[in-house]
Protein backbone atom coordinates (compact mmCIF):
# COMPACT_ATOMS: atom_id res chain seq x y z
CA UNK A 1 0.00 0.00 0.00
CA UNK A 2 2.72 2.36 0.78
CA UNK A 3 4.67 1.07 -2.53
CA UNK A 4 1.40 2.14 -4.38
CA UNK A 5 1.17 5.70 -2.49
CA UNK A 6 4.65 6.56 -3.74
CA UNK A 7 3.84 5.44 -7.21
CA UNK A 8 0.83 7.55 -7.10
CA UNK A 9 2.03 10.69 -5.75
CA UNK A 10 4.97 10.58 -8.20
CA UNK A 11 2.84 10.31 -11.20
CA UNK A 12 1.07 13.46 -9.67
CA UNK A 13 3.77 15.19 -9.47
CA UNK A 14 5.43 14.47 -13.22
CA UNK A 15 1.92 15.33 -15.02
CA UNK A 16 0.96 19.00 -12.40
CA UNK A 17 4.70 20.29 -13.25
CA UNK A 18 5.16 23.02 -15.37
CA UNK A 19 8.27 24.53 -17.24
CA UNK A 20 8.67 28.10 -15.85
CA UNK A 21 7.62 27.53 -12.15
CA UNK A 22 9.66 24.13 -12.06
CA UNK A 23 11.02 23.60 -8.16
CA UNK A 24 10.16 26.81 -6.69
CA UNK A 25 6.50 27.07 -6.99
CA UNK A 26 5.41 23.77 -4.88
CA UNK A 27 4.12 25.62 -1.69
CA UNK A 28 2.27 23.08 1.02
CA UNK A 29 -1.15 24.12 -0.23
CA UNK A 30 -0.39 22.30 -4.07
CA UNK A 31 1.40 19.85 -2.12
CA UNK A 32 -1.80 18.91 -0.15
CA UNK A 33 -3.72 18.57 -3.20
CA UNK A 34 -1.35 15.97 -4.41
CA UNK A 35 -1.25 13.74 -1.09
CA UNK A 36 -5.56 13.99 -0.95
CA UNK A 37 -5.26 12.73 -4.73
CA UNK A 38 -2.78 9.79 -4.23
CA UNK A 39 -4.30 9.06 -1.05
CA UNK A 40 -7.86 8.44 -2.92
CA UNK A 41 -6.34 6.20 -5.58
CA UNK A 42 -4.54 4.02 -3.12
CA UNK A 43 -7.57 3.57 -1.06
CA UNK A 44 -9.40 2.19 -4.02
CA UNK A 45 -7.34 0.29 -6.03
CA UNK A 46 -4.13 -0.84 -3.57
CA UNK A 47 -4.74 -4.13 -4.30
CA UNK A 48 -3.80 -4.13 -8.20
CA UNK A 49 0.06 -3.28 -8.38
CA UNK A 50 1.23 -5.85 -6.39
CA UNK A 51 4.93 -7.04 -6.67
CA UNK A 52 5.38 -10.60 -7.43
CA UNK A 53 6.89 -13.13 -5.18
CA UNK A 54 8.99 -15.07 -7.90
CA UNK A 55 12.66 -15.47 -7.45
CA UNK A 56 15.39 -13.72 -9.25
CA UNK A 57 13.41 -10.63 -9.77
CA UNK A 58 16.14 -8.09 -11.42
CA UNK A 59 17.44 -10.94 -13.76
CA UNK A 60 13.95 -11.23 -15.09
CA UNK A 61 13.37 -7.24 -15.25
CA UNK A 62 16.95 -6.65 -16.96
CA UNK A 63 16.47 -9.69 -19.47
CA UNK A 64 12.73 -8.14 -20.39
CA UNK A 65 14.20 -4.81 -21.01
CA UNK A 66 16.43 -6.39 -23.85
CA UNK A 67 13.47 -8.17 -25.05
CA UNK A 68 11.97 -5.06 -25.75
CA UNK A 69 13.98 -3.65 -27.82
CA UNK A 70 13.96 -6.72 -30.19
CA UNK A 71 10.03 -6.56 -29.93
CA UNK A 72 10.76 -2.55 -31.61
CA UNK A 73 12.45 -3.93 -34.00
CA UNK A 74 9.96 -5.96 -34.90
CA UNK A 75 7.43 -3.70 -34.77
CA UNK A 76 8.71 -2.12 -37.85
CA UNK A 77 9.08 -4.98 -40.13
CA UNK A 78 5.78 -5.92 -39.28
CA UNK A 79 4.57 -2.57 -40.97
CA UNK A 80 6.88 -2.86 -43.83
CA UNK A 81 5.37 -6.21 -44.21
CA UNK A 82 1.88 -5.09 -44.09
CA UNK A 83 2.77 -2.41 -46.50
CA UNK A 84 4.24 -4.69 -49.20
CA UNK A 85 1.12 -6.81 -49.09
CA UNK A 86 -1.33 -3.17 -49.76
CA UNK A 87 0.85 -2.42 -52.71
CA UNK A 88 0.29 -5.98 -54.17
CA UNK A 89 4.16 -6.96 -54.00
CA UNK A 90 3.23 -9.99 -51.78
CA UNK A 91 0.35 -12.14 -52.33
CA UNK A 92 -2.29 -12.53 -49.32
CA UNK A 93 -3.18 -16.15 -48.78
CA UNK A 94 -4.89 -16.52 -45.06
CA UNK A 95 -5.32 -19.41 -42.63
CA UNK A 96 -5.78 -20.10 -39.11
CA UNK A 97 -3.01 -22.32 -37.09
CA UNK A 98 -2.59 -24.09 -33.85
CA UNK A 99 0.53 -24.96 -31.38
CA UNK A 100 1.34 -26.01 -28.18
CA UNK A 101 4.34 -24.29 -25.86
CA UNK A 102 5.63 -25.35 -22.54
CA UNK A 103 4.86 -21.56 -21.15
CA UNK A 104 2.52 -21.93 -17.81
CA UNK A 105 2.92 -18.69 -16.26
CA UNK A 106 0.76 -15.57 -16.33
CA UNK A 107 3.64 -12.96 -17.19
CA UNK A 108 4.68 -15.85 -19.45
CA UNK A 109 1.76 -16.01 -21.69
CA UNK A 110 0.63 -12.87 -22.13
CA UNK A 111 4.22 -11.70 -22.90
CA UNK A 112 4.29 -14.46 -25.65
CA UNK A 113 0.66 -13.50 -26.94
CA UNK A 114 1.81 -9.88 -27.30
CA UNK A 115 4.89 -10.83 -29.32
CA UNK A 116 2.68 -12.69 -31.79
CA UNK A 117 0.44 -9.91 -32.38
CA UNK A 118 3.41 -7.15 -33.05
CA UNK A 119 5.41 -10.24 -35.66
CA UNK A 120 5.25 -9.65 -38.97
CA UNK A 121 2.11 -11.61 -40.41
CA UNK A 122 0.04 -13.35 -37.18
CA UNK A 123 -2.50 -11.90 -34.77
CA UNK A 124 -3.36 -14.37 -31.74
CA UNK A 125 -6.95 -15.41 -31.11
CA UNK A 126 -7.18 -17.14 -28.39
CA UNK A 127 -5.24 -19.10 -25.66
CA UNK A 128 -5.98 -22.05 -23.33
CA UNK A 129 -3.80 -21.64 -20.39
CA UNK A 130 -3.68 -25.40 -18.88
CA UNK A 131 -2.03 -26.91 -21.85
CA UNK A 132 -0.35 -24.10 -23.16
CA UNK A 133 -2.22 -23.89 -26.51
CA UNK A 134 -2.46 -21.11 -29.12
CA UNK A 135 -4.80 -20.27 -31.94
CA UNK A 136 -2.99 -17.60 -34.16
CA UNK A 137 -4.39 -16.64 -37.84
CA UNK A 138 -1.45 -16.32 -39.91
CA UNK A 139 -1.79 -14.21 -43.40
CA UNK A 140 0.54 -16.43 -45.46
CA UNK A 141 2.38 -19.32 -45.19
CA UNK A 142 5.81 -17.94 -44.62
CA UNK A 143 5.14 -16.28 -40.99
CA UNK A 144 3.06 -19.07 -40.41
CA UNK A 145 6.12 -21.51 -40.89
CA UNK A 146 8.14 -18.87 -38.72
CA UNK A 147 6.37 -19.29 -35.79
CA UNK A 148 5.62 -23.44 -36.06
CA UNK A 149 8.63 -24.54 -37.71
CA UNK A 150 11.38 -22.41 -36.59
CA UNK A 151 10.00 -21.63 -32.85
CA UNK A 152 12.91 -18.95 -32.67
CA UNK A 153 10.52 -16.96 -30.39
CA UNK A 154 9.16 -19.53 -28.09
CA UNK A 155 13.21 -20.14 -27.17
CA UNK A 156 13.78 -16.33 -26.51
CA UNK A 157 10.70 -15.60 -24.49
CA UNK A 158 11.66 -19.22 -22.20
CA UNK A 159 15.01 -17.75 -21.96
CA UNK A 160 13.39 -14.78 -20.32
CA UNK A 161 11.53 -16.46 -17.43
CA UNK A 162 13.37 -19.41 -17.40
CA UNK A 163 10.72 -22.06 -18.31
CA UNK A 164 11.70 -24.89 -20.86
CA UNK A 165 10.80 -23.06 -24.97
CA UNK B 1 24.99 26.90 -41.08
CA UNK B 2 24.85 23.05 -39.40
CA UNK B 3 23.87 24.36 -36.12
CA UNK B 4 21.81 21.96 -33.44
CA UNK B 5 19.12 23.42 -34.13
CA UNK B 6 18.62 22.42 -37.84
CA UNK B 7 19.33 18.65 -37.16
CA UNK B 8 16.78 18.92 -34.57
CA UNK B 9 14.23 20.38 -37.61
CA UNK B 10 15.65 17.75 -39.66
CA UNK B 11 14.90 15.13 -37.36
CA UNK B 12 11.19 15.80 -36.64
CA UNK B 13 10.61 15.95 -40.15
CA UNK B 14 11.82 12.50 -41.41
CA UNK B 15 9.97 10.61 -38.65
CA UNK B 16 6.71 12.72 -39.38
CA UNK B 17 6.88 12.01 -42.88
CA UNK B 18 7.51 8.02 -42.07
CA UNK B 19 4.89 8.27 -39.76
CA UNK B 20 2.24 10.07 -41.74
CA UNK B 21 2.82 7.34 -45.09
CA UNK B 22 2.69 4.43 -42.62
CA UNK B 23 -0.92 5.27 -41.64
CA UNK B 24 -1.77 6.19 -44.70
CA UNK B 25 -0.75 2.60 -45.78
CA UNK B 26 -2.93 1.29 -42.89
CA UNK B 27 -6.38 3.19 -43.48
CA UNK B 28 -5.89 2.24 -47.76
CA UNK B 29 -5.26 -1.01 -46.34
CA UNK B 30 -8.39 -1.57 -44.62
CA UNK B 31 -10.19 -0.29 -47.82
CA UNK B 32 -8.55 -2.65 -49.89
CA UNK B 33 -7.94 -6.18 -48.09
CA UNK B 34 -10.69 -8.84 -48.74
CA UNK B 35 -11.27 -9.90 -45.84
CA UNK B 36 -12.51 -8.75 -42.01
CA UNK B 37 -9.39 -10.73 -40.45
CA UNK B 38 -6.97 -9.21 -42.89
CA UNK B 39 -8.32 -5.86 -42.36
CA UNK B 40 -7.02 -6.22 -38.70
CA UNK B 41 -3.68 -6.93 -39.69
CA UNK B 42 -3.64 -3.85 -41.14
CA UNK B 43 -4.92 -1.11 -38.54
CA UNK B 44 -3.29 -3.30 -36.19
CA UNK B 45 0.18 -2.93 -37.05
CA UNK B 46 0.70 -0.39 -39.19
CA UNK B 47 -1.53 2.39 -37.45
CA UNK B 48 0.46 1.24 -33.79
CA UNK B 49 3.58 2.05 -35.68
CA UNK B 50 2.66 5.46 -37.47
CA UNK B 51 1.50 6.88 -34.24
CA UNK B 52 4.44 5.84 -32.34
CA UNK B 53 6.45 7.67 -35.11
CA UNK B 54 4.40 10.82 -35.38
CA UNK B 55 4.68 11.26 -31.31
CA UNK B 56 8.37 10.31 -31.14
CA UNK B 57 9.25 13.28 -33.65
CA UNK B 58 6.85 15.72 -31.42
CA UNK B 59 9.56 14.20 -28.94
CA UNK B 60 12.29 15.20 -30.34
CA UNK B 61 10.87 18.81 -31.52
CA UNK B 62 10.23 19.74 -27.58
CA UNK B 63 13.49 18.82 -25.96
CA UNK B 64 13.96 17.97 -22.66
CA UNK B 65 10.97 19.54 -21.12
CA UNK B 66 7.92 18.02 -18.87
CA UNK B 67 5.95 17.67 -21.94
CA UNK B 68 8.14 15.06 -23.30
CA UNK B 69 7.34 12.84 -20.18
CA UNK B 70 3.60 13.21 -21.21
CA UNK B 71 4.16 12.54 -24.48
CA UNK B 72 6.53 9.68 -23.58
CA UNK B 73 3.67 8.25 -21.65
CA UNK B 74 1.30 7.84 -24.10
CA UNK B 75 3.77 6.34 -26.63
CA UNK B 76 3.97 3.41 -23.63
CA UNK B 77 0.51 2.89 -23.61
CA UNK B 78 0.24 2.35 -27.19
CA UNK B 79 2.93 -0.16 -27.24
CA UNK B 80 0.59 -2.11 -24.37
CA UNK B 81 -2.63 -1.11 -25.41
CA UNK B 82 -3.02 -1.18 -29.23
CA UNK B 83 -2.44 -5.22 -29.82
CA UNK B 84 -4.71 -5.82 -26.70
CA UNK B 85 -7.40 -4.17 -28.33
CA UNK B 86 -6.65 -5.72 -31.75
CA UNK B 87 -6.61 -9.42 -29.98
CA UNK B 88 -9.76 -8.55 -28.28
CA UNK B 89 -11.99 -7.39 -31.42
CA UNK B 90 -10.51 -10.65 -33.25
CA UNK B 91 -11.58 -13.34 -30.34
CA UNK B 92 -15.31 -11.64 -30.46
CA UNK B 93 -15.20 -12.31 -33.69
CA UNK B 94 -14.48 -15.56 -34.35
CA UNK B 95 -16.28 -16.91 -31.16
CA UNK B 96 -19.61 -15.45 -32.94
CA UNK B 97 -18.44 -17.02 -35.94
CA UNK B 98 -17.61 -15.18 -38.64
CA UNK B 99 -16.13 -17.37 -41.54
CA UNK B 100 -12.58 -16.65 -42.66
CA UNK B 101 -11.61 -15.95 -46.33
CA UNK B 102 -9.95 -18.52 -48.66
CA UNK B 103 -7.99 -17.75 -51.24
CA UNK B 104 -10.59 -18.21 -54.12
CA UNK B 105 -13.74 -16.70 -52.35
CA UNK B 106 -15.84 -14.07 -53.31
CA UNK B 107 -14.54 -11.08 -51.60
CA UNK B 108 -16.65 -10.01 -48.16
CA UNK C 1 8.47 25.88 -37.90
CA UNK C 2 4.59 25.00 -38.62
CA UNK C 3 4.04 23.82 -41.98
CA UNK C 4 5.14 20.38 -41.16
CA UNK C 5 2.86 20.19 -38.53
CA UNK C 6 -0.24 21.77 -40.75
CA UNK C 7 0.74 19.10 -43.10
CA UNK C 8 0.85 16.12 -41.28
CA UNK C 9 -2.42 17.27 -39.95
CA UNK C 10 -4.13 17.33 -43.08
CA UNK C 11 -2.60 13.75 -44.25
CA UNK C 12 -4.12 12.73 -41.04
CA UNK C 13 -7.61 14.29 -41.84
CA UNK C 14 -7.17 12.02 -45.41
CA UNK C 15 -7.26 8.87 -43.20
CA UNK C 16 -9.84 9.67 -41.13
CA UNK C 17 -11.80 10.54 -44.57
CA UNK C 18 -10.94 6.97 -45.82
CA UNK C 19 -11.88 5.08 -42.63
CA UNK C 20 -15.28 6.15 -42.41
CA UNK C 21 -16.37 4.72 -45.78
CA UNK C 22 -15.61 1.58 -44.25
CA UNK C 23 -17.73 2.50 -41.23
CA UNK C 24 -20.46 3.28 -43.29
CA UNK C 25 -20.05 0.62 -46.18
CA UNK C 26 -18.68 -2.50 -44.00
CA UNK C 27 -21.24 -5.53 -44.04
CA UNK C 28 -21.93 -6.20 -40.82
CA UNK C 29 -21.11 -5.21 -37.15
CA UNK C 30 -17.37 -5.74 -36.78
CA UNK C 31 -16.15 -3.83 -39.87
CA UNK C 32 -17.79 -0.86 -38.26
CA UNK C 33 -16.35 -1.59 -34.66
CA UNK C 34 -12.55 -1.79 -36.43
CA UNK C 35 -12.86 1.82 -37.98
CA UNK C 36 -14.45 3.16 -34.88
CA UNK C 37 -10.86 2.22 -33.17
CA UNK C 38 -9.07 3.61 -36.22
CA UNK C 39 -11.11 6.57 -36.16
CA UNK C 40 -10.40 7.19 -32.10
CA UNK C 41 -6.84 6.73 -32.16
CA UNK C 42 -6.50 8.72 -34.93
CA UNK C 43 -8.33 11.59 -33.29
CA UNK C 44 -5.73 11.84 -30.48
CA UNK C 45 -2.69 11.79 -32.68
CA UNK C 46 -4.75 14.60 -34.59
CA UNK C 47 -5.08 16.36 -31.12
CA UNK C 48 -1.68 16.25 -30.35
CA UNK C 49 -0.52 18.13 -34.02
CA UNK C 50 -3.24 20.79 -33.17
CA UNK C 51 -1.32 21.68 -29.73
CA UNK C 52 2.00 21.85 -31.60
CA UNK C 53 0.38 24.38 -34.32
CA UNK C 54 -1.47 26.63 -31.84
CA UNK C 55 1.91 26.75 -29.85
CA UNK C 56 0.28 26.20 -26.47
CA UNK C 57 0.92 22.91 -24.45
CA UNK C 58 -2.51 21.93 -23.34
CA UNK C 59 -4.22 19.92 -25.55
CA UNK C 60 -1.67 16.91 -24.25
CA UNK C 61 -3.54 16.15 -20.96
CA UNK C 62 -6.68 16.12 -22.98
CA UNK C 63 -4.89 13.12 -25.58
CA UNK C 64 -3.66 11.31 -22.66
CA UNK C 65 -7.02 10.83 -20.94
CA UNK C 66 -9.10 9.78 -24.00
CA UNK C 67 -6.42 7.85 -25.32
CA UNK C 68 -7.25 5.63 -22.32
CA UNK C 69 -11.14 5.79 -22.16
CA UNK C 70 -11.30 5.16 -25.89
CA UNK C 71 -9.14 2.22 -25.37
CA UNK C 72 -11.98 0.78 -22.59
CA UNK C 73 -14.64 1.60 -24.66
CA UNK C 74 -13.32 -0.72 -27.25
CA UNK C 75 -12.88 -3.75 -25.10
CA UNK C 76 -16.50 -3.12 -23.43
CA UNK C 77 -17.76 -3.07 -26.67
CA UNK C 78 -16.23 -6.60 -27.96
CA UNK C 79 -16.87 -8.17 -24.46
CA UNK C 80 -20.68 -7.15 -24.94
CA UNK C 81 -20.46 -8.68 -28.76
CA UNK C 82 -18.97 -11.75 -27.26
CA UNK C 83 -21.31 -12.91 -24.30
CA UNK C 84 -24.21 -11.74 -25.15
CA UNK C 85 -24.66 -9.35 -22.09
CA UNK C 86 -22.57 -7.33 -20.09
CA UNK C 87 -21.87 -8.77 -16.91
CA UNK C 88 -23.30 -12.04 -15.55
CA UNK C 89 -25.05 -11.79 -12.25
Amino acid sequence: MILTFCVAFIFWLLFSAWNKYLIGHYDLFRLARGIIVALIVTVTAHELLVPGRGEQVLLKIQRWLLYILWELYQIVLAAIDVASRVFGLRPVDPRIIEFETTLRSDLALTTFADSITLTPGTITIDIEPERGKYTVHAIDKGPADALTVDQTMQKKVGHIFMEEG
Amino acid sequence: MLTVDLIVDIITIVFLAGGAFFMITGAVGLVKFPDFYTRLHATGKCDTLGQILIIVGCMFFEGFNFITVKLFFVVAFYLFAGPAATHAIMKAAYFTGLKPWKKGDPRM
Amino acid sequence: MILPFVAVGILIGFTILISSYRMIFGPGTFNRIAAANVIGTKAIVLLIVASYIIERPHFVDIALMYAVLSFIGTIIIAKYMERGELCSP
